[in-house]
């Protein structure tokens, strides 16, 4: 059976006027079902830009990423749009919900741009919020929420049209170290009771501790790649229902 | 349609958001609208008012007037001296085939005493014709007879300013009024005519049998003499025609010598009342003009605040694009968006140009009219405005790209 994902000689190159600067220096990797994956790296390892190419946001240079089979390779933008709406989960580290719009409606939009009708929408969104242990704050509006309450709205966000992969792009850079925990609880549940494959990136060894899988990026290149046989286990108020 | 619905609420709750913002954008729309919406109006209604006008004046009408005479080397104006006759009038109706009417008229001001009332007002001497030419039908009593005419009886038709003027409720049918002293019995009332292209109060005035004027009340220096002729055509092609015909039948008759100028003048009233209505209309076109250039300007003001709109929410379209908007979902987002700003701006401007335009005619009294279709194009005009203006930011927003617009602080 094909991996979940399968990246093979990415190059990603910008050119910034009349320079050129290697993103990506040729990576392959191959991911499966049901992983947790950690990559870390410095600042300017080339670790954003593998994550946007893998949720189809950008285009590699040359190479090919494979995600269940699909190459986005020659597909159009809108296309794309689509794949990223069924397939693909984004956390971002600020959050990124939509102000002065209900906890509940934030959860909604990947839903509305799939077409699902208002019943459905409402019903998969509450179903999201309380796996995230958001029950109740349905109206809760962004600035009404802390940090790490966000960052669950956001978690539900991706979570609620069942994608294949969640990608999480520093998710805990914006939170204090208990929240981040609680943040990294959430994660392991959903990768250990639903099967979700989560791909994180973060620059603290710590949260990389609790992935299965770790993977280091310098100067475009993977240098490190293991997996982490006795994952931390976040504690605390994670895991409730 | 579940998008489209979609795209509608979120439209809604973006202008909510700026109310403030939202309020002055439409403004520009609603002045836009409300000023295409009143100068329309105000356009239409003079452009009515002619084309009542020329109707109440009669149609194919051509007047002939009497003079200009010279006296010693002085020439008078038309109508000052009477060098028509009853006579001039027969060979008009008789020799030329395209008259369908005339009625010769003599005339002049004049009091008129009614009991303790007392009035000063236009008598014209005329035919029953004259009443047909101008189209104007008797309201109450009856119009003359052969026999008024022939026995120069002392009887007249009012109009309605000396009915309302002389007898304050009291039927007037039978009454006895003074006319220069002479007394007069009144047989019928005119229908209202209402103001003439010149202002003129038409209905102020008391026609009388054209025999009775010429041996009772002026025809006592000119004897057989009228001042004018109406003339009706039997068509508005014609007009031209019977005017060249009545100018050399009348020479003719008048024994005008080749280089003399006339002593008489033919007018063509409803040729000076086109051009007027001709006016009226370039008149209407131009005041549209201008106000479509202030819904342009709001429409530009739409375009200005939807890129502001965008720029702002550079990181909304970004997450928008990230979770799965198509450019068309951005696209209408946005389009929506400004549509609705200019269609509730439109729905509000034709009520503030509906209000406006009352008020407008009530304090200057000018003719307004409204028309459906003027609203209806007003507020469809407004609605494209919204898509044309709205369409620059709104393809701008949908082509953002995804991973700047997520960065963008």
């Amino acid at each position: 059976m094909d991996s979940l994902i399968q990246v093979q000689d990415l190059v990603k190159v910008y050119s910034l006027g009349e320079v050129e600067v290697q993103a990506l220096r040729s990576v392959s990797l191959s991911v499966e079902r049901g992983e947790f994956v950690a990559i870390m790296g410095a600042s300017g390892s080339g670790k954003s830009t593998f994550m946007n190419i893998l949720g189809f946001l950008d285009r590699p240079t040359s190479g090919t990423y494979l995600l269940e089979g699909i190459n986005g390779e020659n597909l159009s933008r809108d296309k794309l749009a689509e794949i990223r709406n069924r397939k693909i989960g984004f956390v971002f580290q600020g959050f990124n919900l939509l102000s002065r719009t209900s906890a509940l409606e934030n959860i909604e939009l990947p839903l509305t741009y799939a077409g699902t009708p208002t019943s459905t929408r409402k019903e998969m969104a509450q179903k999201a919020l309380s796996e995230v242990g958001l029950k109740g704050r349905e109206h809760h509006h962004p600035s009404q929420l802390s940090g790490g309450e966000q960052q669950r709205v956001a978690i539900a966000r991706a979570l609620v049209n069942q994608p294949a992969i969640i990608l999480a792009d520093e998710p805990t850079g914006n939170l204090d170290s208990k929240t981040s925990e609680e943040i990294m609880g959430i994660f392991q549940r959903l990768n250990r009771e639903m099967g979700i494959t989560i791909i994180m990136i973060t620059h603290e060894p710590d949260i990389a501790s609790f992935a299965k899988r770790n993977i280091l990026f310098r100067d475009g290149r993977i240098v490190d790649d293991h997996k982490n046989s006795t994952p931390a286990i976040a504690g605390g108020r994670t895991g409730e229902k | 349609m579940t998008r489209l619905f979609a795209s509608l609420w979120i439209a809604l709750r973006a202008l909510m958001v700026n109310k403030m913002r939202s309020a002055l954008t439409m403004l520009g729309i609603i002045i836009g609208v409300g000023a295409v919406i009143a100068m329309v109006a105000v356009g239409t209604g003079a452009k009515q008012r002619i084309a009542d006008q020329i109707a109440s004046m009669g149609s194919n009408l051509l007047i002939v007037l009497s003079g200009s005479s010279t006296s010693g080397g002085l020439r008078f104006g038309s109508g000052t001296v009477p060098t028509l006759t009853v006579d001039d009038a027969k060979a008009i109706l008789n020799e030329i085939p395209s008259v369908k009417y005339v009625a010769p008229t003599l005339g002049g001001g004049a009091q008129v005493v009614f009991g303790n009332q007392n009035w000063s007002t236009i008598i014209n001497g005329t035919t029953p014709e004259a009443l047909e030419i101008r189209d104007w039908p008797i309201e109450q009593g009856r119009t003359f007879t052969q026999q008024d005419i022939d026995g120069a009886a002392k009887v007249c038709i009012l109009g309605k300013t000396v009915v309302d003027n002389l007898f304050g409720g009291i039927d007037p049918i039978g009454q006895i009024i003074r006319i220069k002293m002479v007394p007069f019995t009144v047989i019928g009332v005119l229908a209202s005519k209402g103001q003439s292209t010149m202002g003129q109060d038409q209905d102020d005035t008391i026609v009388v049998p054209l025999t009775t004027a010429q041996k009772k009340l002026f025809g006592m220096q000119f004897p057989g003499m009228v001042r004018l002729i109406l003339v009706q055509a039997t068509a508005p092609e014609v007009m031209k025609d019977v005017e060249n015909q009545i100018n050399d039948l009348l020479r003719q008759r008048h024994h005008i010598q080749p280089k003399q100028d006339n002593d008489f003048s033919v007018r063509n009233l409803t040729e000076i009342m086109s051009t007027a209505e001709q006016s009226a209309n370039v008149m209407r076109y131009l005041l549209l003009a201008i106000a479509s250039i202030s819904l342009i300007v709001g429409g530009i003001g739409i375009m200005n605040i939807m890129l502001v709109s965008v720029t702002e929410r550079t990181r909304e379209i970004g997450i928008r694009i990230a979770v799965g908007a198509k450019g068309r979902d951005i696209l209408l987002q946005f389009l929506i968006e400004s549509l609705v700003l200019s269609l509730i701006g439109g729905t509000m401007g034709i009520g503030i140009g509906v209000a406006g335009t009352l008020v407008l005619s009530k304090f200057t009294q000018w003719p307004t009219l409204f028309s459906i279709e003027a609203i209806l194009l007003a507020f469809l005009f407004s609605g494209s405005v919204g898509v044309f203006f709205g369409f620059y930011p709104a393809r701008k927003a949908s082509m953002l790209n995804p991973i700047e617009a997520l960065h963008y602080e």
